[in-house]
């Protein structure tokens, strides 16, 4: 750790030079997430103003060190990709931390970037359940669909190269996972040619964040402060990233509120239609819920086979596989 | 063996007992974290080593009624799959979705019964 402490010092000293005075000090180094593929590091950057006066600046490293495959999305954005996505999106109004530099081969950190570190509340029970944000409950579901139609009006322009995931690319990928592992959930192919048969044609292609739900929020009181975890970034429909905030999962047992456990629908898509986002079909945003669900499902099976293989042993990607039956019995709640 | 004490339940129980009063109080953190999914996990096989078996026969049974003929749970569950795969069934299918209901339903009583869909359908289903 004291390797890493000094390697960032000198990356910070590199990419942000005068800003931060002549030597710039690393402290307070700890690690947030733990994965083979992902790490989340958090940091203080102790820097020198001309005048003398020392400030504090507090950072976030996310970077993947360049071992295990785990991480390997559907996108393959990179962390760089990533950060150049989280940037433009702030750009655009989109509440998101602010990215200082992404690192490059000089600073031999592996692929990542540094960004601003800000305070808020990102934990879902709490945000579901605190009295300190009963206030917040109330606008939430509606401040997501102004902050998703700020997201789905960044210019493509701006953007890295993005993969183009629609409908029939992911039931094709997800399905095939599925049927690799040759274990019979018949919920799932009983979605899977249902997703197929309904399929909807998007009325148009934006970024999709690909992963915008509660536990990716970090709030206040006041509102949302930043929209985390940008890596499944992609191009596709815009609806699939209000379906998948609505998925039963992510509403931590307030299945009452559709919308992340905190709102309902009608908000969240008044909010996207009142900041631009253009009309919200909701059969789509319901297809996306709906294939959301399964995507969960899948996911928490690929989470059991990589601890099964060998690939990643631990008790945590055991026990996930036995969630696989809560995304069937909200596959059945769905289908009809 | 049969009437050997303890039991498997028994010894299972004994170490998630262990595991809940004398090993999580002291712990912090990501081990305290991984410690309370194996809590969960004990849970898990407790329920399952009571009720598994007799859940599995009365899939097996519902299985043998919707598919026609008779044959072991895993075959069977296998040709379901086919047969929703090549289209001959769907949600439209007579009998399909009230048997991947109750098997569903014969999950969550295994592996998570706290789940607030699950105790919806179950307070539904008793209403």
């Amino acid at each position: 750790m004291i390797a890493l402490t000094d390697s960032l010092a000198a990356a910070v000293a590199r990419h942000l030079g005068a800003a931060m005075g002549d030597h710039p000090r690393v402290e307070a180094l700890s690690r947030l997430t733990a994965g083979a593929a992902n790490e989340t590091w958090s940091f203080d950057v102790i820097g020198m103003l001309p005048s003398g006066e020392e400030q504090r600046f507090g950072c976030i490293l996310r970077r993947s060190p360049g071992i295990g495959d785990e991480g390997k999305s559907d996108t393959n954005l990179g962390k760089a990709g990533e950060a150049q996505v989280q940037r433009a999106a702030r750009d655009a109004g989109v509440a998101a931390a602010e990215v200082l530099f992404i690192l490059d081969a000089e600073d031999d950190l592996g692929d990542g970037y540094v960004m601003a570190r800000l305070e808020g509340e990102t934990l879902p029970r709490r945000i579901l359940r605190d009295a300190e944000y009963a206030e917040l409950r109330t606008h939430l579901a509606r401040d997501c669909g102004r902050t998703l139609a700020q997201l789905h009006s960044v210019d493509p322009a701006r953007l890295p190269t993005l993969t183009t995931l629609g409908a029939a690319e992911q039931i094709e990928r997800y399905g095939e996972i599925y049927r690799a592992f040759g274990q019979p959930v018949p919920v799932f192919d009983l979605a899977l040619r249902w997703l197929a048969d309904h399929r909807q044609d998007p009325r148009r292609l934006t970024l999709v964040h690909g992963d915008f739900r509660n536990g990716n929020l970090m709030v206040g009181p006041e509102g949302i402060r930043a929209v985390m975890d940008w890596e499944l970034a992609h191009l596709g429909d815009p609806m699939e990233d209000l379906g998948w905030l609505c998925v039963t999962s992510w509403r931590f047992g307030e299945i009452d509120h559709p919308v992340g456990g905190f709102g309902q629908r009608e908000d969240l898509f008044a909010g996207y239609e009142a900041a631009g986002g253009g009309n919200v079909n909701p059969e789509a945003v319901r297809y996306w819920e709906v294939f959301g669900t399964l995507k969960w499902g899948i996911m928490c099976m690929i989470m059991t086979h990589s601890h099964l293989s060998g690939a990643t042993r631990s008790v945590e990607k055991a026990a996930i596989g036995r969630r696989v039956s809560e995304t069937e019995l909200d596959l059945l709640n769905l289908l009809t | 063996m049969a009437t050997d004490r303890p039991t498997v339940p028994e010894l299972v129980q004994a170490v998630r007992e262990f595991l809940e009063t004398e090993v999580q109080p002291g712990l912090q953190g990501s081990v305290a974290f991984h410690t309370r999914v194996a809590v969960n996990v004990l849970k898990i096989v407790e329920r399952e080593l009571a009720d598994g078996p007799a859940l599995a026969a009365e899939e097996q049974a519902r299985l043998v009624a919707l598919l026609g003929h008779d044959g072991d749970l895993d075959t069977l569950a296998h040709e379901l799959i086919e047969a929703i795969r090549a289209g001959r069934m769907d949600v439209a299918t007579p009998g399909l979705k009230e048997h991947l209901r109750s098997t569903v339903m014969a999950k969550l009583a295994i592996d998570n019964p706290r789940y607030e869909s699950y105790r919806r359908a179950l307070h539904d289903s008793d209403a």
